[in-house]
């Protein structure tokens, strides 16, 4: 049994995790070169705040796991993401919007964690929240530029918006876990971070001249607790065929 | 390509103190953007403390073809250089 400081940790490296995974599989293929750059860049980043996520869960575990089989050898049901960054790359509109949510939470949530009484995890956050601040001025500065561009691309961002908007509400739903990290001091009340978040989204929407769905509304969740979307497992098998096939294989 | 966003010409200073220099060149609908892009293709390995973007169009630049005017008469003016003169021991930096 993973103590509840093991599973916040997984929570965090696999949003990071995830994330990056479904950002590497545009690689190659962004509309610019200088996009693609600056999206596998964000991958990469992603990919290193992982690292030292799931490198502290190993450790917390202590059940001889490394950041390579908690990456590797977990099934869906074992990952904690929110369900927000196993969605889908669709258009390019879905892959920015995705990350503009994601990014704009990610921001609040690690400068919380700056504070946290964990000087692990505190450290972790202290890293990682530079590079997630450039991603938010990044993916705020496009969603704007597409929002307010042209009619084709303000109704694909608009889209893209109603697709992903229900997959936010996940991010701020607490549960005994969060309760266990608020208490010990460690983690934060998921649901004290919504406002912030919202006023935040609300202000580039604007900008953007894009409309923000209503409240309320379907509410999907349960990722942070290892209940998935069907695209997870398809995401994990390709992640994770080479190490699943070929045992221990090395560079 | 005729939708092609401009073409912008990247400086990178590296440290303080230095000064900025050419690195590449990079597309970008606007200065924002080119700064942002120059971050993400040109500083990936750390290799800046500023950046400048100039578009390409507002370089004015020589003419290949005066290059004979413009650069041969420099040649064999090695009284131009500054290397006839014995600098003291004491003095540091040159």
């Amino acid at each position: 049994m993973r103590t509840a400081r093991c599973e916040y940790l997984l929570r965090f490296g696999d949003n990071a995790l995830i994330l990056s995974q479904r950002l590497g599989e545009r690689c190659g293929k962004g509309p610019a070169l200088e996009e693609d750059m600056a999206l596998t860049n964000t991958a990469l980043d992603l990919l290193g705040q992982a690292r030292l996520w799931l490198s502290l869960a190993a450790e917390a575990a202590g059940d001889g796991a490394d950041e390579d089989t908690l990456a590797y050898l977990r099934d869906d049901r074992e990952f904690h993401n929110v369900l927000l960054v196993e969605q889908p790359n669709g258009g390019y509109a879905d892959t920015l919007v995705r990350q503009f949510l994601f990014d704009a939470w990610a921001s609040l949530a690690l400068r919380q964690l700056l504070g946290s009484r964990d000087a692990a995890i505190a450290a972790i956050a202290e890293k990682a929240v530079k590079e997630v601040s450039y991603h938010l001025r990044r993916t705020s500065d496009l969603v704007v530029r597409l929002g307010d561009g042209t009619e084709r691309s303000h109704a694909l961002m608009q889209a893209a918006l109603e697709a992903l908007w229900p997959y936010h509400h996940e991010l701020f739903i607490g549960d005994a876990v969060d309760a266990e990290m608020v208490a010990a001091g460690i983690g934060f009340e998921p649901a004290s971070l919504r406002d912030a978040w919202l006023s935040y989204v609300r202000e580039v929407l604007a900008e953007a001249s894009l409309t923000m769905p209503a409240a309320g509304g379907w509410a999907p969740k349960g990722g942070k607790q290892g209940l998935h979307s069907e695209h997870l497992s398809r995401l994990l098998a390709e992640m994770q065929v080479l190490p699943r096939s070929h045992p221990g294989a090395r560079w | 390509m005729k939708n092609q966003w401009p073409l912008w010409e990247v400086f990178i200073r590296s440290q303080h103190g230095l000064a900025h220099r050419h690195v590449g060149s990079l597309h970008a609908p606007d200065a924002t953007m080119a700064i942002n892009n120059a971050r993400d293709v040109y500083t990936r390995r750390n290799e800046g403390v500023s950046i400048w973007v100039v578009r390409s169009v507002d370089i004015t630049a020589s003419n290949p073809d005066d290059k004979a005017e413009l650069f041969d008469p420099a040649q064999s003016k090695v009284y131009r250089h500054p290397t006839f003169f014995p600098m003291p021991e004491e003095v540091k930096g040159l």
